[in-house]
């Protein structure tokens, strides 16, 4: 009987939440922005909307980089709101969804560390939702496993660790074999995590998540054709909490190619359209893309309940996405290339 | 083994005190079959020897702590989600009062039932169950009952009213036309609240203490 007491710890924050997805752009407002000629234009009409004064800082000039830069800063501000408020089990939900770029940011100081970069360069190039306390201290270690034993043990990641270093050595991992074992504990663990609150929590996070870990799955099998990435190894790096699991992992382990793969898919309904052949007439989409609808229509699913905790990680999501989008539109409008402009991800389509 | 068997703390806490009652019951009842005790467990020595104020004033205090109980849930339910909508919307904040309103009348309901009830205990000369009188007994048991009744009832519409409250909080802050047709449904969920008022009058219509 979630509705009963969900509302003494979290009512006022899923009420802000549900605020601020009201300002996120609806289809006229892409509409606006992809008429524009200028990035100044652009500014101009990101103005009316909740955004607000956020692009009218005048000392920098208006590049893509920096419109990119200011929508995660906002993003970053609203995402501290939220999570200062918290309490449990809202504030671990809250912790989860930041392990995801902690991850990045420790795979880019790794990188960095091997390649003795310093650690001043690397800093400012960390997502800023995955900071941790010891982030500075990490131009101390030479070795990624010195790195390891003396400051990562003491971050939250420690536990997703210990499935990813226990039989290889992770100075001869490569970074991104290191970075898919991370992402896989920290999925499985999330789901875990999210079944466990059960509920709405469940009915919502569950699907989402475990579409993340069977694109996660298609996206390394994808890649990995023509590398030397055994069909063992690859198998080790597939997330276990979704729908593929157990008998479409061990079927995407065996494939070679494309056809493989698009078999393997047409196995799973929910799978089979986004590997599907384009018909002759409609905009041409990449695979990325689709996976990225599929994740927005699962995201906007979750404000159709209410008391759960869904609703706070579709709007981190959505709203990255809409970052995605009006980046895209500034790419096309700097570039001049408005052939493309319409291929952003609308949200909330058919709202007003 | 045994400790995957340990869940956490409260876990182990409700567990094991439902364990000791149930087989504390089952222990005393199976002691008194057996030694031919069976006398003991005299229900109707005890709705004779207990007086009927007792009954009386349990009834009061039922239907206003319930009913309060009830109010209270909804309120909080409501309150933060109001709260939490208007940061973005302030125009929610006075139209949606109307939702704390409806279940602030819950407690109404309540203290008006405790009220009526607490003014049909009449003073009663007679100590054993024949010189109280059947008429006693019925006053007690009745003002007992009408105060589970209100008690009962307005707990559960104030939570309704509480949570329906909420859903239109929340829907007003996306759309402003939403709000008068989720208040319909409010409304309905205050009626029951009211059924549970006119059923403890009815209860407590015969009732007459005194000698």
């Amino acid at each position: 009987m979630a509705e009963l007491s969900f509302n003494v710890d979290h009512g006022y924050l899923e009420g802000l939440v549900r605020g601020m997805k009201a300002g996120i752009l609806t289809s006229t407002d892409y509409h606006n922005l992809a008429q524009c000629d200028t990035l100044e234009d652009m500014k101009l009409h990101l103005q009316s909307t909740d955004y607000g004064k956020l692009l009218s800082s005048s000392e920098e000039d208006l590049t893509v980089s920096f419109v990119d830069s200011k929508l995660r800063e906002n993003l970053v501000t609203e995402f501290s709101c939220l999570r200062s408020n918290a309490l449990p089990p809202l504030s671990t939900f809250l912790d989860y969804i930041t392990y995801n770029y902690m991850i990045d940011n420790v795979v880019l100081l790794i990188t960095g560390a091997l390649k003795q970069r310093d650690v001043e360069e690397l800093l400012p190039r960390c997502h800023p939702l995955g900071a941790f306390d010891q982030m500075a201290a990490v131009g101390i270690a030479r070795t990624p496993t010195e790195l390891y034993s003396a400051i990562l043990v003491d971050t939250p990641l420690a536990p997703f660790f210990q499935d990813a270093v226990s039989e290889i050595n992770l100075d001869e991992m490569e970074v991104e074999i290191l970075r898919s074992k991370l992402y896989k504990a920290y999925l499985e663990s999330f789901h875990t995590f999210c079944k466990n609150i059960g509920g709405a929590t469940k009915d919502t996070m569950c699907p989402i998540l475990e579409f993340e870990a069977d694109r996660r799955a298609f996206i390394i099998t994808v890649n990995s054709f023509g590398t030397d990435l055994s069909s063992a190894d690859r198998s080790a790096l597939y997330p276990s909490c979704g729908k593929l699991y157990p008998e479409g992992l061990q079927l995407l382990a065996k494939a070679e190619d494309h056809e493989q793969v698009k078999a393997v898919a047409d196995c799973y309904p929910d799978h089979k359209f986004i590997f599907e052949d384009r018909e002759p007439g409609s905009d041409f989409k990449t695979l990325e893309d689709r996976f990225f609808e599929q994740e927005v229509k699962l995201n906007t699913l979750a404000f159709m309940q209410q008391f759960h905790f869904g609703v706070f990680y579709s709007y981190i999501k959505l709203k990255e996405q809409e970052s995605r989008n009006i980046v895209w539109i500034s790419e096309c409008v700097t570039q001049r290339q408005k052939s493309k402009i319409h291929n952003y991800i609308p949200i909330f389509q058919g709202t007003k | 083994m045994l400790l995957e068997c340990m869940m956490n703390g409260h876990a182990i806490l409700y567990t094991g005190v439902t364990l000791a009652f149930w087989s504390t019951i089952l222990i005393v009842g199976i002691c008194y079959t057996i030694f031919d005790l069976g006398f003991r467990f005299d229900v109707a020595w005890f709705l004779t020897e207990t007086s009927p104020f007792m009954w009386a004033s349990l009834g009061i205090g039922l239907a206003i702590s319930l009913s309060v109980v009830g109010a209270a849930w909804g309120i909080y339910i409501t309150g933060s989600s109001i709260i939490g909508g208007g940061v973005k919307a302030p125009r929610i904040k006075t139209k949606n009062l109307v939702s704390i309103i409806f279940c602030e009348a819950v407690a109404i309901y309540g203290i008006i039932m405790a009220i009526v009830i607490s003014n049909m205990a009449e003073r009663f000369t007679g100590t054993t169950p024949e010189t109280i009188g059947a008429r006693n007994y019925q006053a007690g048991y009745s003002m007992f009952g009408a105060g589970l009744t209100v008690g009962f009832s307005n707990l559960f519409c104030g939570i309704c009213v509480g949570i329906v409250g909420s859903g239109a909080a929340l829907a007003d802050a996306q759309n402003a036309s939403l709000f008068v047709k989720i208040l319909i449904v409010e409304i309905f969920g205050s009626a029951i609240g009211l059924f549970g008022v006119i059923v403890a009058i009815l209860q407590t219509s015969k009732v007459k203490m005194g000698d």
